[in-house]
């Protein structure tokens, strides 16, 4: 499976299980709602780590990677996500959710098939 | 009158020892090795300027049967064409007579001494993997090599892993396809066309070893090989070899003084953590019984791959707790970033219930 597919089928799966989370939070009646859109950023996540592996054959690479993007969209999650008097969910959503983009750009990385060479390329 | 000094006469020794190159295009610079039945020289090719190492059976050959094996050699070596088997350049006869081979010079060490250099394992197993590839080479081609030890494995500076001295090597097929190919080869020289009868005559599968000749290096050597059964030698002997040699590379490893290489086998050092696959792997190769033993050595090369990468090899069956610990050794990454996760949810979960 190539690598650009395999991140967004890993950012889907973990994005989600990411959202799941949220029962265990006074948001657990949003779940229906915070699950898909986790999925959501998980794909977009994954699909952004899965060109970058494609690029750089390099494990660390695409797990640093993973780990810098997977935080900016937390970052962003987190800044819609105001509760009132300045407060955003920071630490909840951007601790985790930085985590499973180093997961996914592994995931991607180890598991991703590479690219063939193509002809104009040799 | 002018006294000469002994490093003078040591050298005027020495020159006068060198073969007589006269009508070849070669200059013979030194003696590299001597054994078995000839003498390695390194030499110049004159034309080419280039470095190369020139065989010569130097002993004494009455019946011309050695000079038959010596040129079978030749002839094995140049139809096999592979990165890891060391190249044949040319074959002829010096003005007494004598007949010689060049191949390619290597630089390099022997893989006996290679080991005693810090190479981490998986080293020591990529240069096997590519030693079994040259080996396996020759096998499609029904070249048995019959003296695979680490003192005939050359490992270069850049890598580089090239079987030597195929002295003792044996064409398997009576059938016309491995024939052809060394036929093929040698009527292509135009210098050195001889008469189909004649080619035929020396390339007949074991022309020359009668059964009950013992030949080969014992610590290495096949039990159907030691016995002298050369009906019974096949691919299957020289994978008894190539796991002798994983032996003493696995040993060499493990072992804590890497200047004195230990003779006794893997068991006796399962203390010092060799791993049960690998060992596994060595002592399949090494089976008495050849039925036991890989089949060929394609498979040998895919069990050690095998190994590299952590999965399961088929030597080795693995009970439930060393399927885990392998599985959890081979993601052990994935599986720390996983419980990182794990545990961060649940100090925010524990923090924000505080």
């Amino acid at each position: 499976m190539s690598k650009p597919l395999l991140g967004i089928i890993l950012g889907a799966v973990i994005g989600f299980l990411d959202g799941l989370t949220a029962l265990f939070t006074p948001e657990a009646d949003q779940i229906w709602n915070i699950a898909p859109w986790s999925s959501l950023k998980g794909i977009v996540v994954g699909l952004i780590i899965g060109f970058y592996a494609r690029k750089v054959d390099s494990m660390s690479k695409a797990v640093v990677f993973g780990l810098i993007v997977a935080l900016f969209f937390a970052f962003l999650t987190a800044l819609g996500q105001y509760l009132g008097e300045g407060q955003h969910y920071w630490i909840e959503i951007m601790l985790p959710g930085t985590i499973t983009g180093a997961i996914i750009g592994y995931g991607v990385q180890k598991f991703g098939v590479k690219p063939k060479v193509s002809k104009s390329e040799v | 009158m002018t006294w000469l000094s002994d490093k003078t006469i040591r050298h005027l020794r020495e020159v006068t020892n060198l073969p007589d190159l006269s009508n070849t295009k070669y200059r013979c610079l030194q003696k590299i090795a001597s054994g078995g039945m000839g003498t390695i020289y390194l030499a110049e090719d004159t034309l080419l300027h280039r470095k190369i190492a020139l065989k010569i059976l130097d002993i004494p050959d009455p019946d011309g049967d050695l000079a038959q094996r010596m040129q079978q050699e030749a002839y094995i070596i140049a139809a096999l064409e592979h990165p890891s088997i060391v190249p044949i350049h040319d074959v002829g006869f010096l003005p007494d007579g004598r007949i010689f081979y060049t191949m390619k010079f290597v630089k390099g060490l022997t893989l006996a001494d290679e080991v005693k250099k810090s190479r981490a394992l998986p080293e020591l197993l990529r240069i096997f993997q590519k030693l079994c590839e040259g080996v396996a080479f020759a096998h499609s081609h029904d070249v048995i090599h019959r003296d695979l030890k680490p003192e005939n494995i050359m490992v270069g500076g850049f890598g580089e892993v090239l079987v030597m001295d195929w002295g003792l090597a044996k064409l398997l097929s009576p059938d016309n396809s491995s024939q052809t190919l060394l036929i093929k080869n040698r009527t292509t020289d135009s210098d050195k066309k001889q008469k189909s009868g004649e080619i035929s005559s020396t390339l007949k599968t074991g022309q020359f070893t009668e059964h009950g000749t013992v030949m080969g290096t014992p610590a290495y050597m096949a039990p159907e090989q030691e016995r002298g059964e050369i009906d019974q030698i096949d691919q299957r002997t020289d994978v008894y070899s190539l796991g002798a040699i994983l032996e003493f590379l696995v040993i060499s490893f493990f072992s804590k003084k890497k200047s004195e290489i230990p003779t006794n086998s893997l068991s006796k050092n399962r203390q010092r953590k060799v791993p049960n696959r690998l060992q596994a792997i060595s002592e399949k190769a090494m089976s008495e019984n050849k039925s036991q033993r890989y089949t060929n050595v394609l498979d040998l090369v895919a069990d050690i791959e095998n190994f590299l990468n952590g999965s399961p090899v088929s030597a080795y069956r693995e009970n439930f707790l060393e399927i885990s610990w392998r599985w959890l050794n081979r993601y052990k990454f994935l599986i720390f970033l996983i419980l990182v996760y794990v545990f961060v949810r649940l100090l925010i979960f524990f923090l924000s219930n505080l």
